[in-house]
């Protein structure tokens, strides 16, 4: 009498899809074992807007009855796997809002793992992903996000060989046999096959000790009781100037503005276009980014008038959120080859990217 | 067994079918495919409109033929179904919380038109605040407006319940319009096992839509919808109240011809009942609380507490006379009510009132205990339940037959004098 839960965590509407055959497709494979399943779909508010934080899970359960509890709760309990389907959300996912910027294992059981798809090693991602009391595995599946275009489902194999992977990493959750007989039904069969070997074999297994990783610094959000709530839905406002603590939006992100202060005419239009108010006046008049409540929209480079002025780059290649005017207030050459670095290891910048 | 695996099982027969794995939208979808609806209207708001992506799927890779309209409204949604409906087309509307709200004229007129349309609502806490979750208020706003009313558990439910629904809906007898309420999320976001059945059992299952002389065509020149002031309104509500008596006895012969063609399907037509036999403690609640409160039994039960669980299936027509009979002999009733009804009747929900009022020509009554829980889409845990059946059987022991209302799972404390005597707004 038991059930054990896979946690795929997302970014919407990209990768919805993604979620959605990975999901179902364990759920499938584990009828073959007379298993029971099913998925349970956790979203917030737009949650499936661009780049938004989103998960889906399976539920696999020995019998009927262990299934029910868990398909009626926002998310099930006793999570074994968190695959993760783009690396930078690895520095933290808000995928709902007011319960503020949670681990990226936060909800992983003792002993499960983190399967991440990425192309950086272990000790890059321990950088961004906190403690744990206890031992927990990290698994990296090398490859790069996967993006279809809007609901559209993009065949490049990362579902099965994400499959692959989990086969390996849980222990009899759900059997390779399985998901390849499961498979052998599909259309491509033989393909799917190759890419749940693939998964399985490629897939690169790091013990975690207790305590190793990034500090924790998750504080749980404190929601009022009935008493302490104010009537009439009224939430306190931030005062002018200041930003709301609860509201960090930065986990959507998947590249961010960088600004080139040399190249700026002090226009003031990403000021006024950014939908999220992130931009800081600086006293001589540029405007500096608070990357802590940048989504990665990339309104604010498609809007500013001068070419190359803003740009965004790819999330992975930054750790922390501090703004970047004060580097370039100490010294201009120094902020321009921080700049240079940051594409570079980029590979350049993100193009055509945001809304259009 | 418990009710997913009742439907999981027993049911590989239902002629070429298949095992799917869909959501609860997704298995409607499918249920309006094989129904083979000629109209869906369509306004987008969650967690409902994951119905209107899958069919329009279907649309498009050709496995469906129907013509989907996307209104700029919920009252425009509503109107094109009514409109269809009334030409002769098999119709589907839907909606969520206040979205269903906002098109609340067209469903009025639609159910005073006596006009069948099916209409899925995904149950979705009314703003404000804005949420998501489940509160089954929405699809209630219409329980006195001759609209019939139900409440699926599971996606197989959905499914087979959509079939069901436009069986009775359009069977002369009734001609009412019917509104199929899922948990919101809980039911429309998660995949369940679901059997597929073929097209041959859903032909022989639900006979094609025909409005007869009513229908509104040019070879039939009738007028519809006039001003009848004072005069034939209250026939005309007479008429529909006549149409909703009717309604049972047509539930019941569908429910049961439904399970001699797909092999499947529930005994009782109106409630699901969950280990009632020699029960002492009953629980009473709708929709997806259904799967936790019969795990929550079989652990009582287990421990050796006499403790049953009913799910309202059918919400209009009331199963008054199922509900009677269930619970003679039952000392003590918890009322899990999704909803809430302020300044009703001991201060619950709209589920308690009704059941409180159906008991009452009984010669001996429970205690009847209404709870609210689960707002918004807040969980309700096998915990949850165990502790209502905690108060239910305490409040039995002294007797209480005037409880007042419990909420559970809420913050804070269970009440505040201060709060709820003397502070107002600050
Ligand atoms: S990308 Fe630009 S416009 Fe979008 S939130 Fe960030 S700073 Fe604002
Ligand atoms: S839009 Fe570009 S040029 Fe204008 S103020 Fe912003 S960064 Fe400078």
């Amino acid at each position: 009498m038991s059930a054990g839960a896979v946690d795929v965590t997302y970014r919407g509407v990209f990768q919805k899809n993604l979620a959605g055959v990975i999901t179902k497709e364990l759920v499938k494979a584990a009828r073959r074992e007379d298993k029971f399943g099913g998925t349970v779909a956790r979203y917030g508010d737009s949650p499936e807007r661009n780049g938004i934080p989103a998960k889906q899970f399976a539920v696999i359960a020995s019998d009927m009855a262990s299934l029910q509890v868990e398909m009626t709760k926002y998310e099930p309990d006793n999570v074994v796997v968190v695959a993760v389907m783009d690396d930078t959300l690895a520095k933290g996912i808000e995928s709902w809002a007011w319960y503020g910027v949670r681990p990226i294992n936060l909800n992983l059981a003792p002993g499960g793992t983190l399967l991440v798809i990425s192309r950086q090693d272990p000790a890059a991602l321990l950088k961004w992903i906190p403690r744990r009391p206890q031992p927990w595995t990290l698994a990296i599946l090398p490859g790069e996000p996967s993006f279809g275009g809007l609901w559209v489902y993009n065949d490049d194999g990362t579902d099965y060989r994400t499959m692959g992977a989990i086969a390996r990493v849980t222990d009899g959750l759900v059997s390779l046999e399985s998901l390849i007989a499961q498979a052998a039904g599909t259309r491509d069969g033989g393909k799917r096959e190759q890419q749940l070997r693939e998964g399985y074999e490629a897939v690169q297994l790091h013990q975690v000790a207790a305590g190793e990783g990034a500090e924790d610094t998750y504080v749980p959000v404190q929601m009022p009781d009935w008493t302490q709530m104010r009537e009439g839905l009224v939430v306190p406002a931030v005062e002018v100037g200041r930003t709301n603590e609860l509201f960090m939006k930065y986990t959507t992100r998947t590249a961010r503005p960088l600004i080139k202060f040399d190249a700026c005419v002090k226009c003031q239009i990403c000021y006024t276009v950014c939908p999220d108010e992130c931009f800081i006046p600086t006293p001589e008049g540029h405007y500096d980014v608070n990357y802590d409540h940048c989504c990665g929209c990339g309104i604010c480079a498609q809007s500013c008038p001068v070419s190359g002025c803003i740009e965004m780059v790819n999330e992975a290649v930054f750790d922390g959120n501090e703004p970047l005017h004060g580097v370039y207030e100490r010294d201009p050459a120094a902020y321009e080859e921080l700049r240079a670095e940051k594409l570079a290891k980029a590979g350049g910048p993100v193009p055509h990217y945001g809304i259009y | 067994m418990t009710t997913m695996e009742t439907r999981a099982a027993g049911t590989a027969a239902a002629a070429a079918g298949s095992e799917e794995i869909i959501t609860g939208c997704d298995a409607v979808a499918q249920a309006l495919r094989l129904a083979d609806v000629d109209v869906l209207a369509g306004y987008p708001i969650r967690p409902y409109d994951s119905v209107m992506t899958a069919v329009s799927k279907m649309i498009a890779n050709g496995q469906m033929d129907a013509e989907f309209i996307v209104a700029e409204s919920e009252h425009s949604q509503f109107e094109i179904g009514k409109h269809a409906s009334l030409v002769g087309a098999r119709a589907f509307i839907g909606s969520s919380g206040v979205g269903w709200m906002y098109g609340m004229e067209a469903l009025v007129v639609t159910s005073s038109l006596r006009l069948p349309v099916i209409a899925l609502v995904g149950n979705r806490a009314l703003d404000d605040p804005g949420a998501f979750g489940v509160e089954h208020n929405d699809a209630l706003m219409v329980r006195d407006t001759g609209w019939l009313l139900y409440w699926v558990e599971s996606a197989q439910e959905a499914l087979d319940t959509t079939l069901l629904a436009y069986r009775v809906a359009e069977d002369k007898r009734v001609m009412l319009p019917c509104a199929l309420s899922m948990d919101g999320a809980f039911l429309t976001h998660s995949q369940h096992i679901v059997q597929v059945p073929g097209p041959a059992p859903v032909a022989e299952f639900l006979p094609p839509y025909d409005l007869g002389d009513r229908r509104f065509h040019p070879d039939n020149p009738v007028s519809i919808a006039p001003q009848f002031n004072e005069d034939w309104v209250m026939e005309a509500r007479r008429q529909a109240d006549a149409a909703m008596r009717r309604a049972r006895g047509v539930i019941a012969e569908a429910t049961a011809d439904f399970r001699r063609v797909f092999g499947r399907g529930p005994d009782d037509p109106f409630v699901d009942t969950y280990r009632m036999e020699d029960a002492e403690y009953a629980l009473i609640g709708m929709g997806t609380v259904g799967l936790v409160g019969k795990v929550a039994v079989d652990r009582m039960r287990a421990a050796g507490r006499r403790v049953g669980f009913v799910r309202v299936k059918w919400f209009r027509p009331f199963p008054r006379p199922e509900l009677r009979a269930l619970l003679r002999g039952v000392k003590g009733v918890g009322i899990v009510d999704r909803d809430y009804s302020f300044g009703s009747n001991a201060h619950g929900g709209v589920l308690y009132t009704e059941v409180a009022a159906a008991l009452y020509p009984e010669p001996t009554r429970p205690v009847i205990v209404p709870f609210i829980a689960g707002l918004g889409g807040r969980e309700v845990s096998v915990e949850n339940i165990e502790e209502m059946t905690d108060i239910t059987e305490e409040l039995t022991a002294r007797g209480e037959l005037d409880a007042s209302c419990q909420w559970i799972g809420v913050r804070g404390p269970a009440s505040d004098p201060r709060y709820d005597v003397e502070r107002g707004a600050r």
